[in-house]
C-alpha cells in the first residue's frame, strides 16, 4: 500500500524562534494588528510504501526521530492518507 | 602526532585547517573524503567549517550520516581527539557527540568578524597552553551559531567543566554586547564529558598566523600538539 504523509516540524515552545518573531513584527508593522503569535516550522510531503497504516506510521516515527527532526530543539507531528499505488 | 581533516561536499575551511596543521604547527595531515568508511591511523580528527550538504534540512544533519562518520564516532568513543569547527561543531551536535543544538543567530544575520573568547577551562588537551580566563581573538563566520541547550544540560555542562570557551570582551568581561549570536550563557565552545571532543564556532585556523590579523587560534593547535605528542 502507498501512503502520503504530511509532516510538520517546528521549534519547541520553550525555544526562542527569532525568525518567527521577526516575521510577526513585520506583520504588525504592516497593520495586521490581529496577528498575535507566529512560529515558523518545516513541512515535508513524504510518499512511502508499507503493508498497512500502522507500519507506515511506525516508519515515519523512526524517520522523524533519526533525521527529520532534532529532538533537542524541535517537535513534529504528521497525518497520513492512503494514496492509489 | 598525526591528523586527518574530513572533507564533506560543501566544506570550505578544509584547506585552511590542512594548512594550519601542516605549515603552521608542522603536523603530518591527510584529507579524508566523507565517503571513505575508514579513517587512517591518526591522533586528531578535524571536522572543518563550511556548508556541508548546503545546510539542507538542518546544519550538519545530513553530513552526520556520511559513511566516514561511523569511524569518527568510533574514534571519539575510543577516547581519541576530535575537533569540530563551525559547521564541524554543528555536525558533532547532530551526531550526538556533544550535547545541545544550534539555532539561527539572534539577529538573523550571517556574522563574519573577529570575536574575543575567554578560556574557561585549561585542563583539556585543546587548551593546555592558555591560562584559565585568558582571552583569544578568533574570528566567527556563521548564520547558525546560537548555541542552545535546556537548563538541565547547561547545569551538567558547568558541573563537569565542559564549557571551554565563552564570548567575552578583550579583557574577559561577559555581557550581551560581547555575545555575537545570542548563544546560551555566551557559549562559544564545549567539550564532551570525557574531554576528548571539542566543538567551537570560532575559527582557530583563520587566526593562526599574524598575516591573518591574529595568531591566537594557533595556541589551540599547539595545545593539542603539546598534549598528544
Amino acid at each position: 500500500m502507498k501512503f502520503k504523509a504530511r509532516i510538520h516540524t517546528s521549534l519547541k515552545k520553550s525555544v526562542l524562534d527569532p525568525q518567527g518573531q521577526t516575521t510577526l513584527h513585520a506583520l504588525e508593522s504592516m497593520g495586521f494588528k490581529e496577528a498575535k503569535s507566529l512560529r515558523i516550522g518545516k513541512y515535508f510531503e513524504l510518499v512511502l510504501e508499507a503493508d498497512d497504516r500502522a507500519k507506515a506510521e511506525e516508519s515515519i516515527h523512526v524517520m522523524c526521530d533519526k533525521l527529520l527532526h532534532n529532538p533537542v530543539i524541535e517537535e513534529y507531528s504528521f497525518e497520513i492518507q492512503e494514496v492509489p499505488s | 602526532m598525526k591528523a586527518a581533516v574530513i572533507v564533506f561536499p560543501g566544506s570550505n575551511c578544509d584547506t585552511d585547517c590542512f594548512h594550519a596543521l601542516k605549515d603552521v604547527v608542522k603536523v603530518p595531515v591527510k584529507y579524508v573524503w566523507h565517503k571513505d568508511r575508514d579513517l587512517p591511523k591518526v591522533d586528531l580528527v578535524v571536522i572543518p567549517g563550511g556548508f556541508s550538504y548546503g545546510d539542507y534540512l538542518r546544519t550538519g544533519a545530513i553530513a552526520r550520516f556520511s559513511p566516514v562518520m561511523e569511524s569518527v564516532i568510533k574514534h571519539a568513543n575510543d577516547g581519541r581527539a576530535v575537533i569540530g569547527i563551525c559547521n564541524g561543531f554543528q555536525i558533532l551536535l547532530e551526531a550526538g557527540l556533544l550535547p545541545g543544538a544550534m539555532l539561527r543567530n539572534k539577529s538573523l544575520e550571517f556574522i563574519c568578524k573577529h570575536t574575543w573568547i575567554r578560556t574557561e577551562e585549561n585542563l583539556t588537551i585543546f587548551t593546555g597552553q592558555m591560562e584559565s580566563g585568558e582571552t583569544l581573538c578568533v574570528p566567527i563566520a556563521h548564520g547558525e551559531g546560537n548555541y542552545y541547550c535546556d537548563d538541565e544540560t547547561l547545569k551538567s555542562l558547568h558541573d563537569h567543566s565542559q564549557v571551554v570557551f565563552r564570548y567575552s570582551s578583550e579583557d574577559g568581561k561577559l555581557g550581551e554586547e560581547f555575545n555575537p549570536n545570542g548563544s546560551r550563557d555566551h557559549i562559544a565552545g564545549i567539550v564532551n564529558r570525557k574531554k576528548n571532543v571539542l566543538g567551537m564556532m570560532p575559527h582557530p585556523e583563520r587566526s593562526s598566523e599574524d598575516l591573518l590579523g591574529s595568531s591566537d587560534g594557533r595556541r589551540i593547535f599547539e595545545s593539542i600538539l603539546n598534549a598528544l605528542e
